[in-house]
């Protein structure tokens, strides 16, 4: 059987953009898919703006009236703990004529001014104070001049989210099967925070490369040669090698489980780690056998996790964590916003071989990752060259779905197109 | 691991009496060798320049100040790290880095501070441009080196690279060493 989807009615190629054939074992995508303007316009509506977007943690503003400013789905939009402690998020903009009132990527205020006229709004939005009142009469609503909240905000264990479309299912219900993995995470780490420092970059080729590369174990070996034999160099032996699975979450979010052969701060250790941090990392493993018993427990400390959360987020609880969002600005440019998610109480050593863990790999001062941006903007050269139409996702397609397939890629697909073609919102 | 190559035998470093009557010209000296060897992709004999117990750190651009045994940082190198560094681009397989992008260091504004015990610290600003494909990217930013004393010789005892610019949005990455 053949499963085609016909979105030529709106998109601007002449055909299915996702084909699927489970009979014959083949999934493909167009390629016009990562190099269409037409589509990426139609995305940030249809993706974009009906999804689920990452906006930060809540322990970037622990405090009342901390604050962070950033982009979300392409929107400037900035993050303040309100006044009775609530995680409020505002369209950057001044309700009287539209300067940004927030300035400034990250701080603490009590009262946001806006610098053109002064009007000046507190942490909850409301507009507390406006230069010449009088000038105004009695005809104005103050209290109807308060700063956009943006449509929905809710966040998961300290994951805070937002959509720009107010009818969009609750973020429970949107997680689906990844609450499950949220959860192993934040469980194993206890009192997860963001690290400061924060890896902004940026890649020349289509966004859902990125979503396909962060969850890609096929690549793994071939393009991070440089890597593993750094890894090589410091001690760690190779020869478990990378087992697992991969798994659709529904909703289009995916992850890949996997044990692999470095060792993890929370709680696998290695010769790496230094003898004096093994018994602190026996602790930790006992800590989470006694709290979550002896099955789930392996599965924190052991199991590696690269978690996709539909659309553009990325958790991937490897030999270190990390949290990353990526945003389109065309077809062929996407932006990268990545942090470091760590335990808030970690033994100084531990918290180092974490640090030089994702440094070394994920960072793009690292080993790994400037080869990752060379393979995708490699990828998008290779589509702009013409001639072959059609991606391939079909690998694991015969068998249940090891950690090196393309299963995992194939639920975001599958969740993109119904976006894309409007079957569902 | 690389080979250490004798820095000595390729490109002299100045030879110096001690360290605190170091001139500003002999460390110009220093600064421009290391450049051009950079430029001309010569790194074991750049590595060569750094002392066994050196460190090369570039902060993430929100944190200049950071401090990477607490924050996270783009580069933490010790001396077996920056190796691995080096052979990872000497190889093929550095795929950002394959073919090499054309550089050019540059490196102005060069002071020297007050010495401290036996290490001279030394501020430069610099501009690295690279060159690959059809792009050109430019890094900016100020360099903290501390300068040590080996064997009557100026060595890089550590060099920290705060680039000025806000994010690494115009330039993907730091797959080149700055
Ligand atoms: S635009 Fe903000 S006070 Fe006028
Ligand atoms: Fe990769």
């Amino acid at each position: 059987m053949t499963v085609t989807h016909d979105p030529t009615r709106q998109l601007a190629a002449s055909g299915p953009l996702v084909e699927e054939d489970l009979a014959g074992h083949r999934f493909r995508v167009h390629r016009s898919t990562m190099t269409s303007p037409e589509i990426h316009t139609m995305e940030l509506e249809r993706v974009f703006g009906r999804s689920w977007l990452y906006v930060g943690h809540e322990s970037e503003i622990p405090g009342k009236g901390d604050y962070v400013r950033r982009p979300v789905g392409g929107r400037r939009v900035f993050m303040v703990r309100g006044r009775s402690g609530q995680v409020n998020v505002f369209h950057n903009s001044c309700t009287h004529r539209g300067a940004m009132v927030c300035r400034t990527d990250r701080g603490n205020a009590k009262v946001f001014s806006c610098f053109y006229h002064a009007w000046s709004f507190n942490t909850d939005g409301d507009l507390v104070g406006v230069p010449d009142r009088q000038a105004y009469g009695d005809g104005l609503d103050f209290s109807a001049l308060g700063l956009r909240s943006v449509p929905r905000v809710e966040s998961y264990r300290g994951f805070v989210f937002l959509s720009y479309d107010p009818d969009i299912m609750g973020l429970i219900e949107y997680l689906a099967d990844a609450r499950e993995y949220i959860d192993l995470v934040v469980d194993a780490t206890g009192t997860p925070e963001i690290i400061s420092g924060t890896n902004e970059y940026a890649i020349n080729a289509n966004w859902k490369l990125l979503a396909e590369n962060s969850i890609d174990g096929y690549h793994a070996v071939s393009t991070h040669d440089t890597y593993f034999k750094y890894l090589v160099a410091l001690g760690t032996d190779l020869a478990g090698g990378v087992n697992g699975t991969a798994r659709a979450l529904g909703n289009g979010h995916a992850v890949l489980e996997y044990a692999a052969p470095w060792g993890r701060p929370v709680a696998k250790w290695e010769p790496l780690f230094g003898e004096a941090s093994r018994e602190e990392i026996g602790r930790l493993r006992a800590e989470l056998v006694d709290r979550y018993g002896e099955v789930r427990a392996s599965r924190m400390a052991d199991t590696n996790r690269n978690l996709l959360i539909y659309p553009n987020l990325v958790i991937n609880d490897i030999m270190a964590v990390t949290v990353r969002t990526f945003m389109p600005v065309s077809a062929d440019r996407m932006e990268i916003t990545a942090w470091e998610l760590a335990p808030s109480e970690e033994l100084p050593q531990l918290r180092q071989r974490r640090l030089d863990s994702f440094l070394t790999f994920l960072g793009p001062g690292g080993f790994a990752t400037p080869d990752d941006i060379e393979a995708l903007e490699s990828c998008q050269h290779g589509f702009h060259s013409g001639g072959v139409e059609w991606n391939d996702i079909s690998r694991g397609m015969a068998r249940e779905p090891q950690a090196n397939d393309e299963e995992q890629m194939r639920a975001f697909w599958r969740r993109w197109n119904e976006q894309m073609i409007g079957e569902t919102r | 691991m690389t080979a250490t190559a004798d820095a000595q035998s390729v490109a002299p470093t100045p030879e110096v009496g001690r360290i605190d009557s170091v001139t500003r010209e002999q460390v110009e000296d220093l600064l421009y060798l290391e450049a051009g060897l950079l430029d001309d992709w010569e790194l074991d004999t750049w590595l060569a320049l750094y002392t066994e117990d050196c460190r090369y750190v570039i902060p993430c651009n929100d944190t200049p100040e950071g401090d990477p045994a607490r924050d996270l940082v783009l580069v933490d190198d010790d001396h077996l790290r920056l190796s691995c560094r080096v052979e990872r681009l000497n190889s093929r397989r550095a795929h950002r880095e394959y073919p090499h992008s054309a550089t050019s260091h540059q490196v102005t504004n060069v002071r020297l501070l007050p010495v401290e015990g036996d290490e001279l610290p030394v501020l430069a600003e610099f501009v690295v441009w690279r060159f690959r494909g059809e792009r050109s990217y430019s890094y900016a930013g100020r360099y903290h080196y501390r300068l040590r004393l080996v064997d009557s010789r100026l060595r890089v005892a550590s060099k920290r690279c705060v680039l000025r610019m806000g994010s690494l949005r115009q330039v993907s990455d730091v797959a080149i060493i700055l």
